[in-house]
């Protein structure tokens, strides 16, 4: 049984364009359907505007689908009361991309951490006082810092930050919403290697939303592709990157910029005639799927 | 002979030394990719060149040699003849570079009348050629609208347009792709490796992306706290850097390394 099932999950937002004009709406998920097994880290990828990260809101129902099933533990997320689904959170946490928006300036970064466990309740004063320690230890933080603002923390440190506030509740599921993509290499290497690592201790199930290619490749171990609000190709991370079968797939990894000068490179232009957008997704080959 | 040639460049900002000692040259038609992680101090460099360093930072040693002339020792008015006309700038961000109310055919020919390369009505003419030339499909109807009409993509494509108006031999480009899609990135990338062949452009490509260098540089200086810590042909230093800082930052780079 997969910890996280997605079925035909559907996101339309609907645009006015004034009195006299009829709204128009824009599929920005579009049916989509995947599933995710326990401890698995999944990338979700696509570029501007394919829907990957109203995706992610949609499974949070940090934004609200319009249809479809997110089957969590085998129980449908999307018909839990408001109570229901704030206790669901404890499961489910999201880690955002930007380290300087997400924290309230304004709140000192224990409390920050601290105060999912004050809105779910969890423990008296010091019991959380303890817990915020472990887990500032648990994301390579200094304790010493608890009583710091978020301005004086670097935007790797702020991540991790971030990070601790998601697993403040012992979360099973994590949403990374570009949880990385604002840092700089050397310090992106070093929060992509705390979030292996918390997989592993933690026993963490990871939805790993990212534009970045060849960070998906080194991490991910299955991959889907979303293109316009629909997954366009979905299968192991080496099976995909190396035998791509949907155009668009081919075009954006022929697109990643490689760092040996003399590699072939063979830049595939997409062709939006050369296939149909409507194709269903089809198992090609065992645990391969693609629209075409 | 080189085109540009920085000796000893210093650049600080109060107590702090943004830039330390820099030297590097570039030679007609050749690509520099300067790489480095923020507060390297890669753009500032960049932004010396062309003195455009605002106060507190200062330009405190050094000479920038370029066709000839140290334009550290030039009076602003000569400076702005070199600006846009010798040497233009690319941003990383098009659309806080454009200006929003002004058509993009408008935004072109401006470059050219400022340094009275050519009347308005030649500038008109040469605008949409230009946007021809970097490939933006239907130029002359393009060329009347306004940023806000283009998609990031297109809005580059643009202000690649507006630097390459004077015909300059040097483009300094600060992260011209960081804020695009790689599918774009890759497309704008094309094109400008297609201009620098056309127009015999040299090209210092400012970048954190060591991808980027590796497709379009033919030499490569790598930047950290200020200095250059490694500099020489791309192959050498992607395949067996030499200095540590360039050893990790290159295994920070995620994807396969062959």
């Amino acid at each position: 049984m997969p910890l996280l099932d997605v079925r035909h999950l559907v996101k339309h937002f609907v645009r006015t364009h004034g009195l006299f004009q009829p709204p128009s709406v824009v599929r920005a998920v579009d049916d989509v359907s995947f599933s995710i097994d326990e401890g698995e880290m999944f990338g979700l990828v696509g570029e501007s505007g394919s829907g990957k990260s109203t995706t992610g809101r949609c499974i949070l129902r940090l934004v609200e689908p319009s249809s479809g099933d997110v089957l969590f533990r085998d129980e449908n997320v999307l018909q839990f009361s408001r109570a229901r689904m704030r206790l669901a959170r404890r499961d489910m946490q999201i880690v955002f991309q930007d380290p300087y928006s997400s924290l309230n300036p304004r709140m000192r970064v224990g409390d920050i951490v601290e105060e999912p466990l004050v809105i779910h309740k969890l423990g008296d004063k010091s019991a959380r006082r303890q817990r915020v320690q472990e887990l500032f230890e648990l994301v390579g933080l200094e304790p010493t810092h608890l009583a710091r603002y978020p301005h004086e923390f670097s935007g790797g440190q702020r991540q991790r930050i971030g990070i601790a506030r998601a697993l403040a509740l012992n979360p099973a599921l994590i949403v990374a919403d570009e949880a990385v993509s604002a840092l700089d290499v050397s310090i992106q290497a070093q929060v992509v290697r705390l979030l292996i690592d918390l997989q592993e201790r933690l026993k963490l199930t990871y939805l790993f939303i990212a534009h970045d290619l060849r960070l998906v490749e080194d991490i991910c171990s299955r991959v889907a592709v979303m293109y316009l609000g629909k997954i366009v190709e979905l299968a192991d991370t080496t099976r995909l990157f190396a035998a791509p079968r949907h155009p668009y797939t081919q075009a954006l990894l022929s697109a990643v910029p490689m760092l040996d000068p003399d590699a072939p490179r063979q830049r595939i232009e997409l062709d939006p005639a050369s296939f149909d957008r409507n194709a269903p997704l089809r198992e090609i080959e065992p645990a391969h799927w693609a629209a075409v | 002979m080189n085109l540009l040639e920085v000796r000893n460049l210093t650049v600080t900002f109060g107590a702090v030394t943004a830039v330390d000692n820099v030297s590097f040259q570039i030679a007609p038609g050749e690509t520099l990719g300067v790489v480095g992680e923020s507060g390297s101090g890669k753009s500032v460099t960049a932004f010396s060149i062309l003195r455009l360093v605002q106060p507190p930072g200062r330009i405190t040693r050094g000479s920038i040699v370029f066709e000839g002339h140290d334009l550290l020792t030039l009076s602003e008015r000569e400076m702005r003849q070199i600006r846009g006309a010798r040497i233009s700038l690319i941003f990383q961000e098009p659309m806080t570079a454009l200006n929003p109310v002004m058509r993009v055919g408008d935004q072109i020919a401006e470059a050219l009348t400022v340094h009275g390369m050519a009347s308005r009505t030649e500038a008109r003419q040469r605008a949409a050629e230009l946007l021809d030339a970097v490939r933006i499909p239907d130029a002359a109807r393009r060329a009347r609208d306004y940023p806000h009409q283009l998609s990031g993509g297109m809005r580059q494509r643009v202000m690649i347009a507006i630097a390459l108006a004077c015909r300059p031999p040097l483009i300094i480009a600060d992260e011209p792709t960081t804020a695009l899609d790689v599918t774009i990135q890759a497309q704008v990338l094309d094109l400008l490796r297609e201009l620098k062949a056309r127009f015999n452009l040299a090209l210092l490509l400012i970048t954190h992306d060591f991808g980027v260098v590796a497709e379009m540089a033919d030499r490569v200086a790598v930047m950290y706290r200020g200095r250059i810590v490694e500099e020489g042909p791309v192959r050498p230093i992607l395949r067996s850097p030499v200095h540590e800082y360039t050893q990790n930052l290159l295994a920070a780079v995620p994807g396969k390394h062959t």
